[in-house]
């Protein structure tokens, strides 16, 4: 069930005054049931990248396999390639539509030809699994405030039962907890159900906590590509290009210039704290 | 998908035509379509092709761009042109079946073309060579004295030049809406007319929720920023005439009167 690009190039507009290359011979694999992190600034190139692999857009040049296949190849199923690989936009008011938010969840699996009583089976679920408050399935998608639209929005797409899931940038406008309670239910996604999750973000805290795997795009090409632990170790290269490391590796590294004893290539906050309780033996 | 679509087709580039003020151009292309339609003989639509020529020349935008335009009218100059050369009664000078040429016709038939093509390449050239902002403000600015009969000309401008932002921003966030929809299995090219319409709903409904946020976000922007209407309001940057503009107009007004006279 893996993704994989080869050689992928996508210019935009090519052939006019404002054509952009905005994928660069990219070689990508996604592997089964991974955790995949996107990084890279704005224009990048992650958003166009992710849009080759559910076939909305068309590379101008290589090819996308899935599952082996190639997707654009002749006579393809791209109705059910996007079914497989499912992708969450940034904005869930780019999505949401109907009456009422269950309706709405029950828009997708409709699409798949199920039938009425299969797809509101399907959208239970995946506002469940959401822990969407039942009190407001039926409320208005209007009504609901950006956290709550985010997650119906991405029960939208988990009611195709995807194989893959992609979410670009889902935590953006979250507060910290809304943040920390979507990406721990992702995860818990790709752990209990084997979904493969790739996440765009622009914040290094959830990528070095959260993915198996961190691929860093820059100028329409993977700039790194390795565990977080590997990429965040050369956080000096990702500052040059405008990124950086998680917070936590910061607060590490002023205390070892402060002189205390300890490692500097710390993730997350729970390593971080078991390094400080050893440092100070408590 | 929408990203071939542009819309005010302003080509940049520096010519003589391109740094005139919109007003002349404007009311340059208002004078010019007076002409095309006063002129009815062949001295005087020469007249016209020779002056939209110099004026293509001075724009210096690629005479391709100019009859770009031309493919939109197509149809309907071949329509137009097909009932002038059979429908037109008079003497018929070659008859097949119930159709039947007039002398009368082919002369209509060719002028209308004639008067069709140049009116919508002159207009090219003033749409070529001028944003789209600043030609609303050369119709403010015209139409100012419509203020004393109230009208609210400011008013209209300004809401000429907000819809005129909004289009490009609105395409691409009818772009984003449809992919987000295609995600989620949206289909919106198979079906008959009624499946089809049914399914631009999850495309109109998110789009016009966002175009309403949009439209009430900016009011209250502009409210932050005590915006209170056209009434001793200045400009960033005023129209002003040149020399050239002078030129301009004396050389419109000979033309016209060339085309009265001829």
């Amino acid at each position: 069930m893996s993704i994989i690009l080869n050689h992928v190039s996508h210019i935009y507009s090519e052939g006019t005054a404002d054509e952009v290359r905005a994928l660069d011979d990219v070689s990508l694999e996604i592997a089964d049931g991974e955790f995949l992190g996107l990084i890279g600034h704005t224009g990048s190139g992650k958003s166009t990248l992710v849009q080759h692999m559910n076939a909305l857009l068309k590379p101008t040049s290589g090819q996308v396999l899935y599952n082996g296949e190639d997707i654009w190849a002749k006579g393809s199923d791209k109705a059910r390639i996007r079914s497989k690989v499912g992708l969450v936009f940034q904005y869930p008011e780019y999505q949401l539509f109907e009456t009422d938010v269950f309706t709405d969840v029950c828009f997708g699996p409709k699409n798949l030809g199920l039938s009425r009583v299969e797809a509101e089976a399907r959208a239970y679920e995946a506002l469940e699994r959401m822990n969407f408050p039942k009190e407001r399935w039926y409320m208005s998608p209007f009504d609901l405030s950006g956290g709550q639209k985010r997650r119906v929005a991405i029960a939208g797409v988990l009611a195709m039962k995807p194989e893959v899931l992609i979410l670009d940038e889902p935590t953006a406008g979250l507060d910290p907890y809304g943040r920390r309670e979507l990406l721990d239910m992702l995860k818990g996604l790709q752990r209990d159900e084997g979904l493969t999750v790739v996440l765009i973000s622009h914040c290094m805290d959830d990528v070095a906590g959260y993915a198996d795997r961190a691929v860093v795009m820059e100028k329409g090409k993977v700039f790194m590509n390795g565990t977080p632990a590997e990429v965040f170790f050369r956080h000096r290269e990702l500052e040059e290009i405008g990124l950086g490391a998680p917070s936590v590796t910061y607060i590490m590294e002023k205390l070892a210039a402060a002189g205390f004893d300890v490692k500097t290539d710390v993730m997350n906050v729970e390593d971080a704290a078991k390094e400080i309780r050893g440092c100070l033996r408590i | 998908m929408f990203k071939d679509i542009t819309l005010g087709q302003f080509y940049q580039a520096d010519s003589v035509m391109h740094s005139l003020d919109p007003r002349t151009k404007l009311v340059g292309t208002f004078l010019y379509i007076i002409a095309l339609f006063i002129a009815n003989d062949a001295a005087a639509m020469a007249a016209a092709v020779v002056f939209l020529c110099i004026a293509i020349a001075l724009s210096r935008v690629p005479a391709s761009f100019m009859f770009r335009g031309m493919k939109g009218i197509a149809l309907i100059l071949l329509l137009t042109v097909g009932f002038n050369i059979f429908l037109t009664p008079g003497v018929p000078i070659w008859t097949w079946g119930p159709l039947k040429v007039t002398a009368e016709g082919l002369r209509s038939a060719a002028f209308l073309a004639c008067r069709l093509v140049l009116l919508i390449s002159g207009t090219s050239v003033m749409t070529l060579t001028t944003t789209p902002n600043s030609l609303t403000d050369a119709m403010e600015s015209l139409l100012l004295p419509l203020t004393h009969i109230k009208v609210p000309v400011h008013e209209i401008a300004l809401m000429m030049s907000i819809a005129l932002r909004f289009i490009p921003i609105l395409m691409e966030e009818t772009d984003k809406i449809m992919k987000a929809q295609m995600a989620r299995g949206a289909d919106f090219e198979s079906g008959n007319f009624m499946k089809r319409a049914k399914s631009m709903v999850p495309i109109l409904v998110p789009l016009f929720v966002s175009a309403f946020r949009r439209a009430s976000d900016l009011a209250m922007a502009m409210e932050a920023r005590c915006y209170s209407g056209g009434e001793g309001r200045t400009k960033l940057k005023p129209l002003k005439y040149g020399r050239g503009d002078v030129v301009a107009y004396i050389v419109q007004i000979a033309f016209v009167a060339a085309v009265i006279l001829l």
